[in-house]
């Protein structure tokens, strides 16, 4: 049983609807998570076909949260939703919406991949990707286990990994100019990777905001534009409860 | 989710009876800077059934106070408390302090004919007298000597019809009996009845229930309009309206306050979890 006793109604139905709903933002979750893995696979050994079928998979993120939102709307408007619950489509909602956003940018892996592979010169400093890439596969695994689980400690856990992100995103892009500066003939080609950083960089974001909706999903409380100093603060005044 | 529907039901069931056994005082602040009512240690028995244990509640100037809860809890008890209605129930026993502007209304010296003028009360029912749209209205006004003139009631009649958003709807027809209007009229009818006799708090107990949802929503509308002049306390048993219409949520369970809140926190965030329970539809 999960800490929102999401199957405790007197209407079983709404019971199924709900955790259907769950089951179906962790599938897309999945497969997002799965699109990133691939993108990155495919980018780093410039897989063309790993690259494709990336790309193409995209769609089916994107079906998924049309019909995700679709489920949300009718709950509002058949069951009125109340506390936990209403706050569990909140979360639903905006949750979707950061992982089509993380598809787009494993999307653009795909499209990288596909289009450099064409070219048939690989170019230098794709390695550089690696680290940041695995930190943030790291961080978006966790993010949907704590959705998953539904864990509001581990979610800010995992959110206050974001600053560790942006900070190697940064270290990485004064890389990137250093080499641009060195060798004008590769700045193309070096801008493709920070393309490819930025959009790691963008995941991390996104998983961020996916581990403030936990968070106020369980709590209640909406820790968004709020401080990481603060929401410790918040945690332990919690704790002392 | 492979656990039958009875285990469920059953598991929540004991749930609940384990919370209310650990129940010591209402969640929530129960007070308000500046009451219209206020509420002390409140019991009330119905011969040696108790009904309602110690409740503390302040019913503020200018509000919208919601009462919620599942059927027996004791909400239309405590509603009923709040102008001596049940003085009437012979096996009720009613202790505790009621004050309305700081006067027992449990007083030896109170006049309960008086009281129930600055306290009005709706019913479920729409319950107009059998007498004509204008009767209604200015029964009250003349009982309590309201109007010197017929001039005078003429015009309470209209301000009060008119109060109650049914003014137009009834003013070339004043003799008409109530009774022969639609539910929604009369139960606009009655709060014109009630507003007549210028109350200062006004008790709905499940205004709507009867109702269509075109008149619901009149009736809502015109709530909080009357807000702006009074303090109403509202005993409903659809959430969806106390959401609505309330500025304050009362959560009772047999016969406890349970917890007391912002409507907005209440319906979002409640604090305590038989109130989250009740309001998500988790009652086994």
């Amino acid at each position: 049983m999960d800490n929102l006793n999401l199957d405790q109604h007197i209407s079983h139905r709404y019971n199924e609807e709900l955790e259907d709903l769950r089951s179906r933002v962790l599938n897309m979750g999945g497969l997002v998570e799965q699109q990133v893995n691939n993108g990155l696979k495919a980018l780093l050994e410039l897989d063309a076909e790993l690259g494709e079928q990336v790309f193409s998979g995209d769609y089916e993120v994107n079906a998924m949260e049309v019909e995700i939102d679709e489920a949300c709307t009718e709950i509002l408007a058949r069951r009125q939703p109340a506390a936990s619950d209403l706050r569990l489509v909140m979360t639903v909602i905006k949750a979707i919406s950061d992982l089509e956003r993380i598809g787009d940018e494993a999307e653009k892996f795909g499209k990288v991949a596909m289009r450099l592979s064409d070219g048939g010169n690989r170019p230098t400093y794709f390695s550089e990707l690696r680290h940041l890439g695995e930190h943030v596969k790291s961080v978006l695994r966790d993010t949907l286990d704590a959705f998953a689980r539904m864990d509001a400690e581990s979610a800010l856990v995992t959110a206050s990994r974001d600053n560790a992100i942006d900070r190697e995103y940064n270290s990485l892009s004064r890389l990137l100019i250093s080499h641009m500066m060195e060798d004008p003939r590769e700045i193309k080609s070096v801008l493709e990777v920070f393309w490819c950083a930025r959009a790691l960089e963008r995941i991390g974001d996104h998983a961020n905001n996916i581990c403030e909706y936990v968070v106020y999903l369980v709590k209640g409380k909406d820790i968004r534009h709020t401080s990481q100093q603060r929401m410790a603060e918040d945690q332990d005044e919690d704790n002392s409860m | 989710m492979t656990k039958t529907a009875e285990t469920t039901s059953s598991d929540t069931q004991s749930r609940n009876s384990q919370l209310l056994a650990e129940f010591k005082e209402t969640t929530g602040n129960v007070r308000v800077t500046e009451p219209k009512m206020r509420m002390d240690n409140v019991n009330v028995h119905y011969g040696d059934n108790q009904a309602i244990f110690d409740v503390n509640l302040d019913l503020g100037k200018n509000e919208v106070l919601a009462m919620i809860g599942p059927s027996g809890c004791g909400k239309s008890t405590f509603l009923r408390c709040m102008n001596r209605m049940n003085d009437t129930v012979d096996s009720c026993r009613v202790t505790g302090s009621l004050t309305l502007d700081g006067e027992d209304i449990y007083a030896p010296e109170q006049d309960v004919v008086l009281l129930r003028a600055r306290v009005g009360m709706v019913f479920q029912k729409p319950n107009p007298f059998p007498k004509s749209i204008y009767d209604n209205v200015a029964y009250g006004p003349r009982i309590h000597g309201l109007a010197s003139s017929k001039d005078e009631l003429d015009q309470i009649v209209e301000t009060s019809l008119k109060r109650a958003s049914i003014w137009n709807e009834v003013k070339d027809r004043l003799d008409a009996p109530g009774t022969g209007l639609s539910g929604g009229q009369q139960q606009r009818l009655c709060i014109a009845r009630t507003i007549a006799v210028s109350p200062e708090i006004i008790l709905m107990d499940e205004p709507c229930s009867a109702l269509d949802p075109i008149a619901t929503a009149s009736i809502e509308e015109l709530i909080d309009e009357l807000r702006q002049n009074y303090a109403i306390a509202i005993v409903t048993h659809s959430m969806q309206q106390a959401a609505r219409v309330s500025q304050r949520t009362a959560y009772f369970h047999l016969g406890r306050l349970i917890e007391l809140g912002e409507t907005k926190k209440i319906f979002t965030n409640p604090s305590h979890e038989l109130t989250e329970n009740y309001i998500t539809g988790r009652f086994g």
